[in-house]
């Protein structure tokens, strides 16, 4: 199937703004980023999923995705990448848990897989108490519409590091990240 | 396809001119320039190997009504892509398939032959036979 979206309005510097967001969100984890999303998102995505795609996707890196075919179809033209059921480095299908994506090894703790995670809404300074790497002290980011059983499933996470999984959550045109040093509470 | 990759950005941009002008298309990928690494093999069936890389440009556009247009040209042209694009756009409506064959890639086609044979002929005037002497016995 052939894809009929666009990708990126200016493919570098959208693309570079984008990964300075990234970056920004995994650095400062759960400070809320936005994205420069591409002018048309098809179906199944939300704007700030299609821009984190767009940026780190390619073909070196495969990735899990249940999106519907339209976006699979637009994932595979704009970003050329294997779409694989396991051992991906980038999930976005939201059946997956997270303790069953691969962890890397205590060797290779970088192969770890990195979850997207479309949610309802980001909101600071309420909700969940963050700690750790990136934080003076503690961070409250209000996560709508995280998985059930997300916050003791990422407790489970942070206790196998340095293996793990990074999350980034993504919301509208806005993202925030959880690398897997990152402790989180229930606020 | 291939009579639109070797015509120039400026021949087809001419054809285009009589035809309605088409509605306006959207870039959906580029036009965007990178190396591909041309392979081939020795004899035409041998251990395939890498001959080198060209310079291509690739372009996908798409209509208003969703069809969607694919080009690959040799070089840098992007124009010459996204042209080459647009009429590959043009050219998947069914009904609107004679009118464009015959006002772009007919002349094109032609023009390009033509270009071919002059360049057989001017090499063929230079032509030399070699004669060895049980021949000329």
């Amino acid at each position: 199937m052939d894809t009929r979206f666009p990708g990126f309005a200016e493919p570098v510097l959208d693309a570079q703004a984008s990964f300075r967001a990234v970056l920004e969100a995994m650095s400062r984890p759960g400070r809320v980023q936005a994205v420069v999303p591409p002018p048309e998102i098809p179906s199944g995505l939300s704007p700030a999923a299609a821009a984190v795609l767009l940026t780190l996707v390619d073909s070196a890196t495969p990735l899990r995705l249940a999106a519907g075919a339209e976006a699979e179809a637009w994932v595979r033209f704009h970003c050329g990448c294997p779409l694989v059921s396991g051992g991906a480095a980038f999930v976005l299908d939201p059946a997956t848990a997270l303790l069953s994506l691969d962890a890397g090894t205590e060797e290779e703790p970088e192969r770890g897989a990195t979850m997207i995670l479309e949610v309802a809404a980001l909101q600071e300074g309420a909700g969940w108490r963050l700690t750790g790497p990136g934080i003076r002290e503690v961070h409250r980011l209000r996560v709508s519409g995280a998985p059930a059983g997300f916050v003791a499933d990422w407790a489970r996470n942070r206790a196998r590091f340095p293996r793990g999984v990074d999350a980034i959550l993504c919301a509208g045109t806005s993202i925030a990240a959880l690398p897997r040093s990152v402790r989180i509470e229930e606020g | 396809m291939g009579i639109l990759a070797r015509a120039s950005a400026a021949e087809i941009e001419r054809h285009l001119a009589g035809l309605p002008p088409p509605p306006r298309h959207a870039r959906l990928r580029g036009p965007e320039t990178g190396l591909v690494m041309v392979r081939g093999r020795a004899g035409g069936d041998g251990a395939p190997f890498n001959l080198g890389e060209m310079t291509v440009t690739r372009c996908a556009v798409r209509l208003p009504d969703g069809r969607v247009g694919h080009a690959y040209v040799a070089g840098r042209d992007a124009r010459q892509a996204e042209l080459a694009a647009l009429v590959d756009a043009l050219l998947l409506d069914e009904a609107a398939r004679p009118a464009v064959e015959a006002a772009v890639i007919a002349p094109l086609a032609a023009a390009q032959q033509a270009r071919r044979e002059e360049q057989a002929r001017r090499a063929a005037a230079t032509r030399v036979q070699f004669f060895t002497m049980t021949q000329m016995r």
